[in-house]
């Protein structure tokens, strides 16, 4: 059943996609529109889709700062201790 | 001796350890699971038993084994209970001794948490490292032999800085050897040097390297209770002593991006899911820095769920193992078809540590940056928010998609042998991952155990704001991680840690030694074999062959019993060092359950 399920959403790869794009939309809009910040600690946090941006940006980060840190030789073979 | 009916749950684990091997073979699987859920229900009785149980006066000093409060209750609910699920996922291990180095692991844990003076804990600190080591061993590999030393070298420092805090402790108070609040404000050297005991336990960096190391060298049903028992003993024991020590924030918050950094760059999937224990007990010991109502709750909190999805994501991850035989990113991929019910545990695994709403860590990690906000560490709070963006994009993407989906990079043996794990192994995960759902949608029945019920009943996680919050955070790093997928494929490389230090440092120091020390040794040796020895030798012969052909015949033949003895003695004797170190470990639980309660 789980197999069958994920091969149908595998053959519909493109509308799956798409309907994902829209919910994001959605997200960004339900958040700017309907969702009471009186709570906030932060004036930034009240800005619409601020921790959209924010969660982007910390993924885009984190990948590309552990990318170029783990290329600076902190990667090598994996036979390193075997020598 | 016992001063009343209640009844030490290790007890039951050191009891049930020591008759597993004369059990049955038919009784054996009941026997199995009866042990743990035995010591699980035992503790759910304790409820109403708060105060200070089995104490003891050994020599000048009071020793107390079951100081029963809601701080020690809450993690010795989970410990037990993950016992139980742990057990149940390695029911199909036929070694005894693996399940036995398991319960004596627990054993110690639990020593510890209800222990009430530092002199019990440290004893069961000692038990948790020395019998945990034996999960590593019995992965025989031989990268396990090492990774189990290195292992046991490095909790030993620790245990040795523990030790010395503690002595130093009761030099200075003047005999107070009670393990309660230390005194954060005024920390002095014990302060540190048992903080350094205890957060090297807790995997934090720069002492953190001994867990990936280890974790992924575990053999499939070790590391399941390993990636449990040790760092979150350490939360507790932190919680007990250093809340509101302040140096623990920036160090928690380096370690939840610590481990996160590390996890982008590994290959190993147990690997990753080690890195990622680092990352998440950051936010435990910062919820331990902040130190108030609500930051420990955060951090009983976010143990207790953590211990299940991580346990949930080591028993995913490791069934692919134990199915596959590869445990490597770069060697599997494309298993949706093979292994569908793995896939969903997992799922359910790495969503809860993603803390998606409805699922366990949603409802735990939010107290801590909820606390953080609170106490004015607005930035920790926010460093904590990016390394959990990191965290879905790892456990909650990465590791899904590159075992079950992605490039398929699995040789044809290893899709032949990919499918789902035995019913037994299936069970634990199910259980898992129905208490992952569980606790993110019943919030009371977590909640009703933290150790401050005042603030627990304030805390409402499922507010629009903080709903809408994380899944704009997680759903945009999803994002992410398909937008530079090509960035994340796994490389067949490993990373080098701080473990680096110690095992090149070995290697000098071990050149040091084969090199001008035995050579020196070789050349005082050979002088003194050829002008001394040679002739020492002959005259030895000869009294040698004139006291057993001359006066033991004569005697009694007592050397030649003597001898024939010995040879029986040596068969038993494997000669591996393990083995010599697990008879010795049984002797000294046993000398010690005689020594207290007979």
């Amino acid at each position: 059943m789980i197999v069958r399920l994920i091969d149908f959403l595998r053959d519909r790869l493109g509308l799956v996609i798409n309907i994902c794009y829209v919910a994001l939309g959605l997200l960004v809009l339900w958040d700017t529109l309907f969702v009471d910040k009186g709570h906030a600690e932060f004036w930034f946090e009240k800005l619409p889709g601020f921790w959209s941006v924010f969660g982007f940006l910390a993924c885009v980060v984190i990948i590309l700062f552990s990318k170029w840190f783990g290329h600076l030789g902190i990667m090598t073979r994996e036979d390193y201790y075997d020598r | 001796m016992i001063a009343n009916v209640w009844l030490h749950p290790t007890l039951i684990y050191l009891i049930g350890a020591f008759f597993l091997p004369l059990i049955p073979r038919g009784l054996r699987k009941p026997y199995l699971v009866f042990v743990p859920c035995l010591a699980f229900l035992g503790v759910l009785t304790m409820n109403g038993s708060h105060g200070v149980h089995g104490v003891f006066q050994y020599l000048d000093w009071t020793v107390i084994f079951g100081r029963v409060d809601a701080l020690s209750l809450v993690f010795a609910h989970i410990m037990t209970l993950m016992c139980v699920i742990g057990t149940i996922y390695g029911l199909h291990v036929e070694r005894d001794a693996e399940h036995i180095a398991a319960w004596l692991y627990v054993a110690g844990s639990l020593g510890v948490i209800f222990c009430g003076d530092y002199l019990t804990l440290f004893l069961f600190w000692e038990l948790m490292a020395f019998s945990s080591v034996f999960l590593i061993w019995f992965r025989g590999r031989k990268q396990s032999l090492g990774a189990g030393y290195r292992y046991l070298l490095v909790h030993v420092a620790g245990g040795l800085f523990l030790l010395a805090g503690i002595i130093l402790r009761y030099k200075a108070t003047g005999g107070d050897l009670s393990f309660g609040p230390i005194g954060v404000d005024h920390p002095t050297l014990p302060t540190y040097l048992i903080m350094i005991g205890f957060i090297l336990n807790a995997a934090v960096p720069p002492l953190h390297a001994w867990l990936p190391d280890a974790y992924a060298e575990a053999t499939v049903n070790g590391a399941v209770f390993m990636c449990a028992f040790t760092t979150k003993t350490a939360i507790y024991a932190l919680c007990r002593a250093f809340a509101g020590m302040e140096i623990l924030v920036p160090l928690g918050v380096c370690m939840a991006l610590y481990g996160v950094v590390y996890a982008v760059l590994e290959n190993n999937i147990r690997k990753l899911l080690a890195y990622h224990i680092i990352s998440q007990v950051g936010y435990m010991v910062a919820g331990v820095g902040i130190g108030t109502e609500l930051a420990i709750n955060g951090a009983c909190a976010h143990a207790f769920a953590h211990i299940l999805y991580k346990g949930l994501l080591f028993m995913g991850c490791g069934s692919v193992l134990h199915m596959t035989g590869k445990s490597d990113f770069s060697e599997l991929g494309g298993l949706y078809d093979k292994m569908p019910k793995t896939f969903v545990y997992t799922l359910i695994g790495g969503l809860s540590i993603s803390a998606f709403p409805l699922f366990s860590g949603f409802v735990s990690k939010s107290m801590i940056v909820a606390a953080g906000m609170e106490s004015h560490h607005a930035t920790a709070a926010l460093l904590l928010l990016v390394a959990s963006a990191g965290t879905f994009l790892h456990t909650g993407l990465k590791v899904p998609y590159f075992i079950w989906f992605g490039k398929n990079n699995c040789s044809a043996q290893t899709r032949e042998l990919a499918k789902d794990p035995p019913s037994n192994m299936q069970w634990g995960m199910a259980i898992a991952a129905f208490l992952c759902i569980f606790i993110g949608c019943y919030t009371p029945y977590l909640y009703s155990m933290l150790p401050y019920q005042a603030a627990a009943a304030e805390y409402h996680p499922y507010e629009l704001s903080h709903i809408s919050e994380t899944l704009q955070i997680l759903l945009f790093t999803a994002l992410g991680f398909f937008l530079l997928l090509k960035k994340l494929t796994p490389e067949a490389k490993i990373s080098l840690d701080m473990d680096w230090f110690y095992r090149m440092g070995g290697r000098a120091f071990a050149w040091f030694a084969q090199k001008p020390v035995q050579g020196a040794d070789n050349v005082v040796s050979e002088a003194y074999r050829t002008t001394g020895l040679v002739p020492l030798m002959a005259t030895a012969r000869f009294w040698s062959w004139f006291d057993w052909n001359g006066i033991d015949l004569v005697v009694d033949g007592i050397a030649r019993t003597v001898r024939n003895a010995g040879a029986n003695l040596r068969h038993m004797q494997s000669g591996q060092l393990q083995v010599s170190i697990l008879a010795a470990m049984s002797l000294v639980a046993i000398a010690l359950v005689l020594y207290v309660f007979v």
